[in-house]
């Protein structure tokens, strides 16, 4: 898939013409079905996620099964097209469980792996989205904490990102991973009220719930730890294609807007600082797909090139949401206007799989700069 | 005749290197016999440098003449002509003038310079007001220009001057070939913030140029100069690095060597940095395999800022790790390298001479224009000089 090229160590950074073709199918899904105006009534319904979308996304499109191998009813693609799906899934800030199930779930369960039982099973499930799982670790983390939960299947966790939307919970004990149906006997989803109106946070509590273990403690470590690997990943992504459209819409409304008799994007203060933003975004695209074509090959690289990723793509989300903000002035204030919502995501994804600060601290682990 | 590929390319240079082992070829024949072989630029036209191969080719064959220590032409010695006029030449250039100049510049047995700016000309290049008049076949040529890297060292010049005064300014300007050994060309030393002298004052004094070292139409200078401008950013900001490979390099060494310099707020700091430079090594990667993919982008005058901006920022902070020892300095005295060097000397140099990489070749500010502009689509201000002639603007 990955096409080697004259750089030597520098893995393809370019978008193959295949994965252009998912952007557009998917682009031109959201487009109709998930507009601005569709995603804020959405955050206003009881429903977090519209099912129609979510079969048209994760079935009709294939996108749910990218990272699934054929052999498990899977698309058999990788990360690098997942990442495509990922950006596009940013840039209209779409509620879908799709970073969270078919990203950290999925990866976490082909972690494992199992050839058979019910990891095989549950992943064909994961792979045509007639389920969900999500990860029962904190969105915050970089790192499961296997000890919150014990063995009996007693403790809280929490805040879980999409575990409302979760028929499968994937619960890190001391004694492995368990698969918790998120409807059975002994498991609480109590919703949060979040930050980010469109990836709903829950706790979930469990008091001697039943599930199925999947794998011995240290197994599990491994494969929790490569799932939140693979969503910081290509969380990057996520940013990128929200700072883009931040910056594309910015663009467009100070073309438009006029103010002293000319456009505000014609004021040399206004052009330097999308200027910049510019630059951040190219350089973002770059990071995002250097993790998601390491985490594609599986190479030795990765964790760095998902640190750096990280600690990079996170400021440049949050950087363009804030000058989206600005820059629409009043109109970028308000309710109606969609700003808010790549304000509040890029803001919440800042700390989702660990901060920029925490990515920096494993560059600095792996790179030798240790701190005094 | 159809271009090598890459295994071609192989076998022509292990020809090339039988042919004239380097250990008992002189460095300056070796070169020419290179150049003579197409394999100096190998994109550039068979004849002239190059056998008409894809440019990304070109490590091939940089990789078989590094195994086998071939000499190689320095280009750090030669940027400004292997960046700059190289490209325009080529662009630009009548057959003649292609022969003759590209052979001794590629080999480095010619150093170019680029007398663009002037005085009261900098960022508004085109307001320059260096005369060239036709006199018969010549063209005579007076004005100061200004910041002139290397034209003490330099055989050649790009020079842009004004051909006609009556015009606005962008159309009257025409590109010439100025040879910097001709009567009435003085150069003086300018010291800079380093305290060396790398650029210089040029006085034209009554210089004849022969039409034959016109480069493109007359008037037409400002269109010349684009390429030439163009090729100047993706040159300063576009190099090849490996990880760790610009700036940061020194800081990280001396981080890891001298635990006692580490302090948390410097940690937070470097990593900060570590983590832009690798980011703006592979936005640099990228935009090199968009260029071989054939879909250029505009990315090249971003890693210009980039560069700038990292540079200025690493350096900063490598003379505050350093503490007593960034207290001093290696040397004041006033010297006229022959090389334009970033990342020589120590940390203090760098500091000073990287404070130049966001006002040569473009100010980081006008680039930031040009990328709202040209890129992103945003209106241009408004202008006063559009359609005034240059010799009634304001000065
Ligand atoms: C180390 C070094 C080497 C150089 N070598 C060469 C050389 O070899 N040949 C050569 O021809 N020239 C050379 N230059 C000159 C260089 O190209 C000019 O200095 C540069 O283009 C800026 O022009 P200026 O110095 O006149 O600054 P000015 O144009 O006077 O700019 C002053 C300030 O105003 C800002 N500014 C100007 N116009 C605008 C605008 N439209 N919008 C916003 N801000 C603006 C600038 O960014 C700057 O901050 C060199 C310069 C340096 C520092």
């Amino acid at each position: 898939m990955t096409a080697r090229t004259e750089e030597g160590q520098v893995p393809d950074l370019l978008y193959s013409e295949a994965e252009e073709d998912l952007r557009a199918a998917v682009r031109s899904l959201l487009d109709d079905r998930c507009d601005a105006p569709q995603v804020i009534a959405r955050t206003e319904s009881a429903t977090p996620y519209d099912p129609r979308l979510w079969k048209a996304l994760a079935a009709g499109i294939g996108a749910a099964g990218l990272l699934v191998p054929e052999k498990f009813g899977g698309q058999g693609a990788g990360h690098r097209e997942a990442a495509v799906v990922v950006e596009e899934l940013g840039r209209s800030v779409v509620p879908a469980p799709y970073l969270t199930s078919s990203v950290v779930a999925t990866e976490t369960l082909l972690a494992l792996g199992t050839q058979d039982g019910p990891v095989a099973a549950l992943l064909a499930e994961l792979a045509t989205g007639r389920k969900v799982a999500v990860l029962a670790v904190p969105f915050s983390a970089v790192e499961p904490d296997p000890s919150t939960v014990t063995a009996a299947l007693d403790g809280m966790l929490g805040p879980i990102a999409d575990a409302a939307a979760a028929d499968v919970l994937l619960v890190p004990t001391t004694d492995g991973l368990y698969a918790v149906e998120a409807a059975a006997a002994g498991v609480a989803v109590e919703p949060l009220v979040a930050l980010d109106l469109t990836r709903p946070l829950a706790t979930v509590t469990l008091t001697g719930a039943t599930g199925t273990l999947l794998a011995d403690a240290g197994t599990s470590l491994a494969a929790v730890r490569r799932g939140l690997l693979a969503g910081a990943g290509l969380l990057a992504s996520e940013q990128l294609g929200l700072a883009e459209w931040c910056l594309t819409e910015t663009v467009r409304h100070t073309r438009e807007r006029h103010q002293f008799n000319r456009p505000v994007g014609s004021f040399q203060s206004l052009k330097h600082r999308m200027a910049q933003l510019w630059l951040e975004v190219v350089s973002a695209r770059a990071a995002a797909r250097n993790a998601a074509d390491t985490l594609a090959t599986g190479s030795p690289e990765t964790p760095l090139a998902v640190a750096v990723a990280q600690a990079y793509c996170s400021k440049v989300a949050v950087h363009a949401a804030e000058e989206c903000v600005q820059l629409h002035g009043g109109i970028g204030m308000t309710w109606e206007h969609p700003a808010h919502l790549y304000l509040k995501r890029a803001k919440a994804d800042s700390i989702a799989y660990g901060t920029a600060g925490r990515h920096r601290a494993t560059v600095a682990e792996l790179t030798e700069l240790p701190a005094p | 005749m159809t271009a090598p590929d890459a295994a071609g390319l192989r076998r022509l240079t292990r020809e090339l290197l039988a042919a004239h082992p380097p250990a008992t070829t002189g460095r300056t024949d070796f070169l020419r016999a290179r150049f003579d072989a197409g394999l100096a630029w190998v994109h550039y036209p068979a004849g002239l440098g190059g056998l008409d191969a894809p440019r990304s080719l070109q490590p091939v064959v940089d990789a078989e003449l590094a195994a086998a220590n071939a000499p190689d032409n320095d280009p750090r010695r030669i940027g400004i002509g292997l960046g700059m006029a190289a490209p325009t030449v080529l662009a630009y250039g009548t057959d003649e003038q292609k022969r003759r100049f590209l052979r001794p510049l590629w080999v480095g047995e010619e150093v170019w310079c680029q007398l663009f700016s002037e005085p009261g000309a900098g960022s508004d290049l085109a307001a320059l007001g260096t005369r060239a008049v036709r006199d018969g076949e010549d063209w005579v040529v007076d004005g100061q220009k200004v910041w002139t890297s290397s034209a003490h060292v330099a055989r050649w010049a790009i020079l842009i001057a004004r051909t006609d005064p009556d015009v606005p300014k962008h159309r009257g300007i025409s590109y010439f070939i100025c040879d910097m050994t001709d009567p009435g060309v003085e150069v003086r030393p300018l010291r800079q913030i380093t305290g060396e002298a790398e650029f210089n004052e040029v006085f034209l004094t009554g210089v004849r140029i022969p039409d034959s070292r016109r480069l493109g139409p007359v008037g037409e200078g400002w269109k010349v100069a684009q390429t030439t401008l163009m090729n100047e950013r993706v040159s300063i900001g576009g190099a090849r690095v490996p990880r760790e490979g610009g700036m940061i390099g020194p800081v990280a060494r001396t981080w890891r060597e001298r635990p006692e310099l580490r302090t948390h707020d410097l940690h937070q700091r470097l990593l900060t940095l570590w983590v832009e430079a690798e980011v703006a090594r592979l936005t640099g990667a990228r935009l090199r395999q968009q260029l071989v993919a054939g879909q250029p982008g505009p990315e090249g005058s971003g890693m210009k800022l980039a560069f700038a901006r990292l540079n200025q920022e690493i350096s900063g902070l490598e003379v505050e790790l350093l503490g007593n020892e960034g207290l001093l300095y290696s040397d004041w005295t006033m010297r006229r390298p022959e090389l334009v060097d970033f990342t020589g000397r120590d940390a203090g140099y760098r500091y000073l001479r990287s404070k130049g990489n966001s006002i040569e070749g473009g100010t980081s500010e006008v680039l930031l224009n040009i990328v709202a502009e040209r890129v992103l689509g945003l209106p241009v201000e408004p202008r006063n000089d559009k359609d005034v002639a240059w010799k009634d603007l304001t000065r």
